[in-house]
């Protein structure tokens, strides 16, 4: 045994609620409080995962957020996540860990033996490799061994993530000293607080550093301050990591939960934002400091003191800074046989009591396998330990800095980086702007908050012994012996960043890119710097004129669950609904989604033969009448003094010449002369209009209207009402839709004369006012009844109940289509595409004609506008017996031995009134190749079809007034 | 997430929001307008990188307005109905 | 020093600690006068500068960046190669691009890692089945492999996606091609990098163009933060800030700057083979050879030159990855970023010469540079060797949009960039 648990003590754990999980195939005990990490450490498992590259076993690095090393599956009756940091997992009973990147397990990986190749495969080999003969042979081997953690494919959902949000005055990140102080004073000016930490516990470093404040020890104080603010109502959240601050002060907090709950988005927009953020202790670099074993000394210290978990027996602690004294004196305290390797000869701090102190030493190299069992000192001395725990000073957190466009600058004297000039909104305290002493964290603190507000809380004091911050910089050293690992998890050594030197990838974002350095999932929380300041080093440049790498959002990884939420299945793009949607359904509609609606796309079931079912329903709508819920047609009312003058320039064809209670069909285009949709305008009286578009269109049309009239017209001017909702729209057609509808008794007229096709009408049905628009989409006479959607139901349920004598039948959307393709008659997007223009579609007339200006007139002259290859639109009839063209076909032909499209089929049915198929397409020059058969493929297939005209049924039109 | 004002609602998020283009891009009208002279009122950009002077419309409540923000930074400067902005 | 990149190579320098290396490009001072100047060390002014060596025998070229080369757009994308195009112009530019790819690891000797598994896009109504039948026809007309897959072909390379017929977007099928696939981006940068550099190509790095020398209405060089170099030939490839160059030349270009976001998730084992497009919840998904799932976003609806990613945008597409693939649920995203693009109305590249007579430019290729590099490059340094189009570039030439004779991939075949 090296590691162990004390009988007593640890702030963090439970001793009466004991615990157990399965690691590897092993049971753990450990306690409530534990981490995965704290618990394996307590259990002295020393190798807990594998690196990404090598294969090379790995201990616990860390305690927190930086931890590079320890990653496990989890699984179990807990939330599954792969890559899960074991330093900052509660472990639970019944939690199932797997080291990742191990097989069969972290102790015994059979891809071990990759680290023996190590030479032949540095920093980015694989540029130089693997090209012969492909890299395709290579490529499913390599490919199986990379990646860390797996992925459960039988993984269920335990419901979306929810997802808060909030504003503030002031969110404060981080809740050790610095954080606690800002906020305490914040919420003393008055200000609403939000409080953020990612531990447990508020508390930070003081939860295991020795503090005394305001006269209280450190943990009271904490207490009392969190107390404090929770009792003003401020938020104080924990297991909430701070990952990304955004544009105009979001800042976005991932909180995590022990109940198996996923996962908790906040975006919080916040007026000030104080980053006390602390700082991370680094590594130091010297030959295998890599072995299991080998820790972030502040780490040892947070395991002894909130865990109760004593690292080792015989420890070498090494440093270059005053920070590791007391973990060494703490350890030593603890029973364990303490050496302090210490960098720096001079201007020490006090000796160390209880703790063999040798002075101006520094370490070359570890020694051991599966854990480390000793080092060499510079000067050849040999240690054995079965722990070596180090501190080669602290890197501050900059990243959220960064992230809100912050620039850092370099402090040469704490070999750091801290943030440089203020960002707007943005304050920041503690470590991060490079206090050490407890003093100066809380003056920081006091700082960080004076432009908020003043406040009537007293800052608190430090009344204990204070830290000090003496170090001397520990940088690796260009052509040491033996391998010195800067990234822990991808493998990158000091070697590598001199291969990438050597080879010219001397800018930091090459650096990076080149040798992966910083791109593991810790994204370089303890590597980063050290490796720029080894390319420094080697390129006769400073840290600074290396740079930094871009700090980017997250600043810890965030399940992509976080992100989603509840923005999955039917709310990821909700459809639109019919207000007769349940009655449709009672008649046993098949729902399908058009255009963002869910409209029927035919009836009888969905057990029926749906071809079938189109067939009799287009069939049969052409013998008596259809009834048809066109409810989703836009209607768009536009009126005011200039409201004729406005249509008029909205639409291709002119409108203002339409007399009240008329109807005309129309194209409206973009400025690109592209048609960009069809319809119906209405003219109700003088000064009033409803434009009718297509359903998929509505928004887009009511955007374009707005944003002419405000563009070119004013408020005065004319006024625009998307109706589109408030009415449903029933649509009667066919031989006997006169007669279906006299007997509805809607109190006006039907008389060809006195509502002859293309005409308006005003009636009632019972109390409510009813539209009846005579305009026709089947070729038949045709009736298009609106009235409030909410009394839409009785008159269809009358429609339905009158048309039982008449043989009606209630046909979808599916039926319609083939009905209206029989006579030729487009739906956009479908028979046009974004290059179609209204001549294309036979529509010549204004182009010619029209002297007022409208939309996208110009457009309609240039040169490729009034070339004559353009796609036209036309019918395609095959030869008798042959099926119908696929949609989507092209017609083809062939120049020089090469295939070239000449326009694709844009819609194909087959016609049961007419007993053939009918198509219709785009085709090159189709408008004056009436008659010519052409050549046709689809998926490879060879086929021919004679090009018409588009309507295949009824052409003179006889049938709307029959 | 940006935070923009439109002038008749205030500040909302920019998920709100619908980049109209260029302010001052007027409209040649006629046929006898040059093909150049359509073709960069259609389609050629000043595309501002720092100080740009734009149309958006807060689709929440239809009003297309003059903005003027930094195409970098992100930082807003000001919000404008339109009828009182000297747009054109 | 060791040039030649070979496992032998590699083996031998192994047992010598890797320290004979040489630089993979040099880092000249830049000369006061050039043959050519390729602005823009991205993938399409490197491979301008390299064919313009290897096609043309120019190589008294410099190639001036601003930053690092590789640092724009060509480090920030999704990495997918394609040419599943519509109009025979595209397929033209996108077939000569991922032939060039094809050929790229051993033309440079630098491996680019092009893995062609494949990339299915899905089709989530009869009507999407529709268009890709449409789209399949005109890229087997035009030569390109292409394919419908049915529900069991997308099962059989896909089957991590959400096959359930309730789904929000239901998988009916959808479209192949078998040739796409993915390269290493960085890897292209720096291959062609090498391959310019041994040519006799100068890589100017943390050189920006402050004002071009203009003279008797001709471009004949550049001033930069290391000084004034001139050429009678410049070649601009600068993608999202190509406004910002043509303002200095005193022009306007059709072009507006759009962040584009992408991220990638901490890395698991092999679990998607291919790339997989979904248009209907914008989805654009593959797994890295790390095995980081890499996500590309959509456009964010800000014009904007800043770098930086949101998160609107991003929630949006990874809700759309989830509907998709609910079991990715697990996975936690890594790391977020965005590139910033060069958005065209027709969403087509722009190629040929400027409005300023002896600057050529090379952009608009939006969200879908990183595929066509090696046509960008060939067809650029064709135009600044012959001063003349090639076939293939012709029909991209600014011209286009004065003529109305635009290429919009998107109102042809509905396929998104």
């Amino acid at each position: 045994m090296t590691a162990s648990r004390l009988s007593s003590g640890g702030s963090a754990i439970d001793r009466s609620r004991p615990i157990s999980f399965n690691f590897d195939g092993r049971t753990v005990q450990g306690f409530e409080g534990d981490t995965i990490a704290s618990a394996l450490l307590a259990a002295d498992v020393a190798v807990v995962g594998r690196s990404f590259k090598y294969h090379r076993p790995r201990g616990i690095w860390g305690a927190g957020v930086e931890e590079p090393n320890a990653l496990v599956d989890v699984a179990g009756s807990v939330r599954a996540t792969p890559n899960t940091r074991a330093t900052t997992e509660p472990a639970r009973s019944g939690l199932v860990a797997k080291s990742v990147n191990a097989s069969p397990n972290a102790a015994a990986d059979r891809n071990a033996f990759i680290d023996r190749f190590s030479r032949f495969i540095p920093a980015a080999f694989y540029y130089k490799t693997f090209m012969w003969p492909d890299w395709h042979l290579f490529e499913p081997r390599i490919r199986a061994v990379a990646g860390l953690g797996k992925v459960d494919p039988d993984w269920k959902s335990p419901g979306p993530a929810d997802q808060i949000n909030r504003h503030c005055d002031v969110l404060v990140v981080g809740a050790g000293p610095a954080g606690l102080a800002a906020a305490k004073l914040a919420a003393g000016a008055g200000k609403s607080v939000i409080l953020v930490d990612d531990q447990p516990l508020p508390g930070g470093s003081l939860l295991h550093r020795d503090a005394e404040i305001d006269g209280k020890p450190a943990a009271a104080w904490i207490d009392e301050t969190a107390a404090e603010l929770k009792g003003a109502g401020h938020l104080v959240l924990s297991s909430t990591t701070a990952f990304g601050i955004y544009d105009h002060n979001l800042i976005a907090l991932n909180q995590r939960h022990n109940d198996g709950r996923p996962d908790t988005l906040w975006r919080v927009r916040s007026r000030q934002i104080v980053l006390a953020t602390g700082a991370i202790e680094r590594p130091l670099p010297f030959a295998n400091n890599d072995l299991p074993g080998i820790m972030s000394a502040d780490a040892a210290l947070a395991y002894l003191r909130r865990y109760a978990v004593l690292v080792g027996r015989r420890i070498v602690v090494a440093t270059n800074n005053d920070s590791a004294y007391e973990v060494a004196v703490a350890l030593a305290t603890a029973g364990a046989d303490v050496t302090l390797v210490e960098i720096r000869k001079n201007a020490l701090p006090a000796a160390p009591s209880g703790v063999k102190l040798l002075a101006g030493r520094t370490l070359v190299s570890a020694r051991g396998g599966m854990r480390v069992e000793g080092v060499t000192l510079d000067d050849g001395t040999s240690l054995a330990a079965d722990s070596v725990v180090v501190s080669g000073d602290w890197t501050p957190t900059v990243h959220l800095f960064c992230q809100a466009r912050g620039k850092l600058a370099w402090d040469e004297t704490r070999a750091a980086f801290l943030p440089g000039d203020p960002v707007e909104g943005i304050s920041v305290a503690g470590a991060l702007s490079g206090a050490v002493a407890l003093s100066d964290v809380f003056s920081s603190a006091a700082k960080a908050t004076s432009a908020i507000g003043e406040t009537k809380t007293k800052a608190p004091r430090s009344t204990g012994a204070e830290a000090t911050g003496g170090v001397l910089a520990a940088w690796p050293i260009p052509g040491a012996k033996g391998r010195v690992w800067i990234d822990y998890q991808n493998d990158v050594t000091a070697k590598d960043v001199e291969l990438a030197a050597r080879e010219n990838f001397v800018s930091v974002e090459h650096l990076k890119r080149y040798t992966t350095l910083g791109m593991a999932t810790d994204q370089g929380k303890t590597s980063n710097l050290v490796g720029l300041a080894l390319m420094a080093n080697i390129t006769g440049r400073t840290v600074p004129e290396v740079g930094t790498t871009t700090y980017r959002p997250p600043f810890t990884p965030v399940p992509l669950a976080s992100f989603s939420g509840a923005l999955g299945g039917e709310l990821m793009s909700p459809v639109r609904r019919l207000p007769l949607e349940n009655v449709h359904r009672a008649n046993r509609a098949v729902f399908q989604e058009y255009g963002g609606w869910l409209r029927p796309a035919h009836y009888g079931g969905a057990g029926a033969d749906a071809d079938r079912t189109i067939q009799d329903e287009a069939r049969r709508a052409r013998q008596s009448v259809a009834l048809f819920d066109g409810s989703t047609l836009g209607k768009i009312e536009v009126m005011g003094p200039k409201a004729a003058e406005f249509v008029d320039f909205i639409y291709y064809n002119t409108m203002s010449t339409l007399k009240p209670g008329r109807c005309r069909y129309g194209f409206m285009l973009s400025e690109n002369g592209v048609v960009f949709d069809d319809g119906i305008l209405v003219r109700l009286d003088e000064n009033r209009f409803v434009v009718s578009c297509s359903t998929s269109h509505v928004a887009s049309v009511h955007a374009r209207l707005e944003e002419w009239r405000q563009d070119r017209f004013g408020r005065g001017a004319v006024y625009i009402h998307n109706a589109t909702s408030e009415m449903a729209t029933l649509t009667v057609s066919g031989p006997n839709s006169k007669k279906l509808l006299e007997a509805l008794d809607l109190g006006l007229s039907l008389d060809d004369a006195d509502l002859p096709h293309m005409a308006i009408g005003e009636g009632r049905f019972g109390e409510d006012a009813v539209r009846i628009a005579r305009v026709s989409f089947t070729g038949d006479r045709s009736y298009e009844v609106s009235i409030r959607a909410d009394r839409a139901e009785p008159l269809w349920a009358r429609m339905q109940e009158t048309g039982k004598a008449l043989d009606a039948v209630t046909i979808g959307l599916e039926a319609l289509m083939i009905l209206r393709a029989e006579k030729g008659y487009i739906v956009i997007g479908k028979d046009t595409d974004g290059t179609t223009l209204p001549h294309d579609l036979g529509v010549d007339g204004p182009r010619t004609k029209r002297k007022n200006e409208y939309v996208g007139r110009r457009s309609l002259f240039t040169d490729v506008a009034v070339q004559d290859s353009r796609l036209q639109f036309v019918g395609l009839t095959v030869a008798e017996g042959e099926p119908p063209l696929a949609t989507g076909t092209h017609a083809i032909a062939k120049s020089g031995g090469k295939l070239r499209s000449q326009g694709f089929v844009t819609s194909s049915y087959h016609s049961p009134t007419l007993g053939r198929p009918i198509a219709l397409a785009l085709i090159e020059r189709g408008a004056s190749r009436h008659g010519e058969t052409i050549d046709l493929q689809h998926l490879g297939m060879l086929r021919h079809a004679t090009i018409t005209g588009p309507c295949a049924f009824d052409p003179s039109g006889e049938r709307l007034n029959a | 997430m940006q935070l923009f004002t439109c002038p008749f609602c205030g500040p909302r998020d920019e998920t709100e929001f619908h980049f109209g283009g260029e302010s001052g891009n007027l409209r040649p009208d006629g046929t006898d307008v040059t093909a150049d002279r359509w073709a960069s009122y259609l389609y050629m950009r000043d595309n501002p990188k720092g100080a740009a002077r734009e149309i958006w419309v807060h689709m929440n409540c239809g009003e297309f307005f003059v903005m003027e923000r930094d195409t970098v930074n992100h930082k807003v400067e000001t919000s404008i109905a339109l009828d009182s902005a000297e747009h054109a | 020093m060791t040039r030649r990149y070979s496992a032998l190579s590699l083996f031998k320098e192994g047992l010598a600690g890797q320290k004979g290396w040489e630089p993979a490009w040099r880092s000249p001072e830049p000369k006061k006068t050039y043959d050519a100047i390729v602005i823009g060390g991205g993938g399409h002014g490197l491979a301008t500068a390299y064919y313009l060596a290897k096609n043309h025998g120019i190589t008294n070229v410099a190639l001036l960046e601003k930053g690092w080369i590789g640092g724009g757009n060509t480090g920030r994308n999704t990495t997918v190669v394609r040419s599943n195009y519509y109009y025979p112009e595209s397929v033209a530019i996108y077939d000569l691009a991922h032939r060039l790819y094809e050929g790229l690891s051993a033309d440079l000797n630098y491996n680019v890692m092009l893995s062609q598994r494949g990339m299915v896009f899905l089709a989530h109504s009869i009507n999407e089945m529709e268009i890709t039948a449409r789209t399949v026809n005109a890229m087997q007309i035009n030569g390109i492999d292409a394919e419908i897959f049915s529900v069991d072909d997308v099962r059989r390379v896909a089957p991590m996606l959400n096959f359930s017929p309730n789904a929000r977007f239901p998988i009916l099928g959808g479209g192949w091609q078998g040739r796409a696939g993915t390269a290493r981006h960085d890897a292209v940068a720096w291959g062609y990098a090498r391959g310019a550099s041994r040519l006799g190509v100068d890589i100017i790095q943390n050189c920006e163009i402050t004002d071009f020398i203009i003279e008797g209405g001709r471009c004949r060089g550049v001033h930069t933060t290391r000084g004034s170099i001139r050429a009678d030939r410049i070649g601009m490839a600068v993608a999202g800030h190509s406004s910002v160059l043509a303002a200095k030349a005193g022009f306007r270009l059709p072009v507006n700057s759009y962040a584009l976001q992408a991220c990638v998730s901490e890395p698991v084992k092999p679990i998607l083979d291919t790339v997989v497009l979904s248009p209907g919840t914008g989805v654009y998904v593959s797994q890295s050879d790390k095995g980081e799932i890499v996500i590309g976003g959509a456009l964010d609806r800000i014009p904007s030159y800043g770098q930086r990613g949101n998160l609107p945008v991003l929630e949006g597409v990874i809700a759309g990855l989830l509907e998709m693939f609910p079991t990715f649920a697990q996975l936690k995203l890594m790391r977020q970023w965005a590139g910033i693009v060069d958005v065209v109305p027709d969403s087509s590249p722009i190629i040929g010469e400027s409005p300023l007579p002896n600057l050529f430019i090379n952009c608009g290729w939006g969200t879908g540079g990183f595929k066509a590099i090696p046509a960008g490059g060939t067809l650029l340094a064709h135009l600044l060797a012959t001063g003349k189009h090639h076939d293939i570039s012709r029909p991209f030439d600014l011209d286009r949009f004065a003529f109305g004779r635009l290429l919009d991939e998107a109102a042809g075949s509905g396929i998104a960039h």
